[in-house]
């Protein structure tokens, strides 16, 4: 198959935070892929590593939690090794950031103006004025009215809504191929999370940039995303088109995900739920994380951790979908899709 | 801004009146200046005409009014055991007190901020976690006993101690890094303000007194620096700035350093207040011809119009540089700058 190198590779990348009884490991041997100009969604509860992957390819994990093995390629280079040095060069300029909460994000004491210029000139070899004119066109970009006025203001003079706006700007300012984007409306009125992320799209559109898109809120994974990865316990139990992803879900998690989601005009029903909670990072079961929880569970479950198999256009980690399995694909989809309990019993809610 | 300022200035007024009540009090029960001032063969009736002279037969509040104006217009009146205007007195020896402090005050900036910006940086440096041992001295040696070993290091041992020879390639002489333990060396005047910071002998009575009086002070904005930048590295901002690839040097320096200024500003005023109040010890262990030295005599002599208008100076230094923070606030701290403009709506 000769298709074009992706933006960024993520192969089997491991996230460890060493503490005095041994690693404890926050992202586990997660592998994917996000092609030119693609938006990636990655959900997840909180704690299933979805942050601590986006931190990883930024090059910005908190110590003492390292990338203990794995690689992180961009456009064809190995960028887990880098030094330091090497990778704040790529920060900014070829991966942007933005981060969850626009209120303390920026700088409270440096203008708006100065934290746009002074990531310009950081990157480029433009000269002040040009930066400063180009800050300004970002400040339009991002639609923030009386661009020329607001440039010189400070953070606190811009509301949450404008200081993401802001953020949007600082992360975009020098054409980043890839922007990994943390929860960027988690913080904000609702009203106004689906302006900030429309934004985000249309600016990403248009200038051809890649997003990973980290986010609990499906909605906007739903309306935003092309593929979307969806992570339990540090690994990624199901990742394909968004489509395939919400309507077929194939994963049992992913399918008890979706059940938990609230639809306006669904009013008949109850929601359901997911028995039990996400393991602890200290209390991962062997075999299948999920298998605690799991209503299809079988004996190999407890055994073996399911690979990462293709079923159709998506990966799925669940052993369901395993060729030696004596159900055919359409039976297990059947069997996901009914709310039978498998061959265990489990206590349902 | 301009509100700001005249509003704590009022206040700066309302806390002078305090201590100039505070101190006129000290005329009132600290012995009976008369007695202070006469021999033992005075007779009662010079005595009761010196009383009714200096305006003690008025009322309480009379004699304050007196006192009052009496300093606004700088007459703090006549040392009892020196018979010459305090004013005078204190002017005399002003320069000395205020060129110590400000020497020590900078020797404490200039080194206790790269240090706490170095021991926040390398948390876990061997450098930084030496530099906080030491400082754990700095803090807990008492301040003359520091200026004490100063001397004997760099006055008596250096001056005792023979060459050092070197490999036969030159010769280390200790003589010539002895330092003066006393006084203020060669000063020049200029005008009424005798300096001792424009002739090398001035400045080298300068280097120990102001070790020892600055060494609490760099441990104090060390420590203070120190935990506001690990404070300050662990915001959001910060984050991002490292997000958006800025350069390391600007981060540290530019967006964190900058940040924990305000507490800095607070602590350093209020240091500086300090070393000027309590350049006492340091000025009797040097023998150097301040203020501080001039206020124990005075105590020791109950000498009441010395030390209240010492007291009064002491304020007066605190509340200018109160008003100074305060204006640094505003320099540092766009948020303060209220009227600069105002916050958007949403959108």
């Amino acid at each position: 198959m000769t298709m074009a190198s992706p933006l960024l590779q993520v192969r089997n990348l491991v996230v460890e935070f060493p503490t005095r009884r041994g690693a404890l490991t926050a992202v586990d041997d997660v592998s994917f892929d996000i092609a030119e100009g693609e938006v990636l969604g990655v959900v997840g509860e909180s704690g299933a590593g979805k942050s601590l992957t986006g931190a990883a390819i930024i090059g910005l994990l908190e110590p003492p939690g390292r990338v203990a093995s794995g690689e992180i390629i961009l456009e064809g280079r190995r960028i887990d090794t880098l030094s330091y040095e090497q990778m704040r060069r790529i920060r900014g300029k070829q991966i942007g950031a933005i981060f969850q909460d626009p209120l303390t994000s920026l700088n409270p004491l440096y203008s708006v103006g100065r934290q746009l210029t002074e990531t310009i000139l950081t990157h480029t070899d433009m000269t002040p004025t040009k930066a400063r004119d180009r800050a300004i066109e970002l400040l339009t970009e991002v639609g923030i009215p009386a661009p020329e006025r607001r440039i010189d203001q400070y953070p606190h003079q811009f509301s949450g809504g404008m200081r993401q706006r802001v953020v949007i700007a600082l992360a975009l300012c020098v054409n980043p191929r890839l922007v990994v984007a943390d929860e960027p409306t988690t913080a904000l009125d609702v009203s106004i999370q689906a302006q900030i992320i429309a934004l985000l799209k249309k600016l990403c559109r248009e200038h051809g940039t890649a997003i990973m898109l980290v986010t609990h809120d499906m909605g906007v994974i739903a309306e935003t995303a092309d593929r979307v990865a969806v992570m339990y316990a540090g690994r990624i139990a199901e990742i394909g088109p968004v489509r395939e992803v919400i309507k077929n879900a194939k994963h049992p998690y992913t399918h008890g995900l979706m059940g938990s989601i609230p639809a306006v005009g669904h009013d008949a029903e109850r929601l359901e739920q997911i028995p039990g909670s996400m393991p602890r990072l200290t209390d991962i079961p062997t075999g299948c994380a999920f298998n605690r929880r799991c209503l299809h569970v079988h004996e190999r479950c407890f055994k073996d951790r399911p690979d990462a198999l293709p079923v159709e256009d998506s990966r799925v980690a669940c052993w369901l979908y395993d060729s030696a399995n004596a159900m055919s694909l359409d039976e297990a989809k059947r069997a996901v899709a009914s709310k039978e309990t498998g061959s265990v019993e489990q206590a349902n809610v | 801004m301009v509100a700001f300022i005249i509003r704590r200035f009022i206040q700066s007024l309302f806390v002078m009146f305090v201590v100039a009540l505070v101190s006129f009090a000290m005329f009132q029960f600290i012995g009976d200046p008369v007695n202070q001032m006469v021999g033992i063969e005075t007779s009662l009736a010079e005595r009761a005409a010196l009383r009714e002279r200096l305006g003690l037969n008025d009322p309480i509040y009379v004699q304050f009014w007196h006192y009052i104006v009496n300093a606004v217009s700088g007459d703090f009146g006549l040392s009892y055991q020196h018979k010459r205007p305090v004013a005078d007195m204190l002017l005399e020896r002003l320069p000395a007190t205020l060129e110590l402090s400000l020497v020590s005050a900078l020797f404490s900036l200039i080194v206790g901020i790269p240090m706490g910006v170095y021991t926040g940086l390398n948390r876990d440096g061997f450098l930084a976690k030496l530099f906080l041992t030491i400082s754990l001295i700095g803090i807990s040696l008492p301040t003359f006993l520091i200026g004490i070993l100063l001397i004997f290091v760099f006055s008596v041992m250096m001056a005792n101690a023979p060459p050092i020879p070197v490999f036969d390639l030159f010769t280390i002489y200790p003589s010539a890094l002895q330092l003066p333990s006393f006084g203020r060396g060669t000063t020049v005047d200029i005008g009424s303000w005798r300096t001792g910071l424009l002739t090398t002998d001035g400045l080298k009575a300068l280097i120990m007194p102001s070790i020892t009086l600055g060494l609490f002070q760099l441990t104090l904005i060390m420590r203070l620096v120190r935990s506001e930048m690990l404070e300050v590295l662990r915001t959001d901002y910060i984050k991002f700035a490292r997000a958006r690839g800025l350069a390391n040097r600007a981060i540290n320096f530019g967006h964190a350093l900058k940040n924990t200024l305000v507490p800095v500003i607070t602590i350093t005023g209020l240091q500086v207040g300090s070393i000027i109040a309590f350049a006492i010890i340091t000025e009797t262990v040097f023998q150097w011809p301040g203020m501080g030295q001039m206020f124990l005599l005075a105590v020791q002599n109950v000498d009441i119009p010395i030390m209240a208008a010492y007291l009064m100076l002491i304020a007066f230094f605190f509340v200018v540089i109160n008003l100074i923070v305060d204006m640094l606030y505003y320099v540092v701290d766009p948020r303060l700058r209220v009227d600069a403009g105002k916050v958007s709506g949403h959108g």
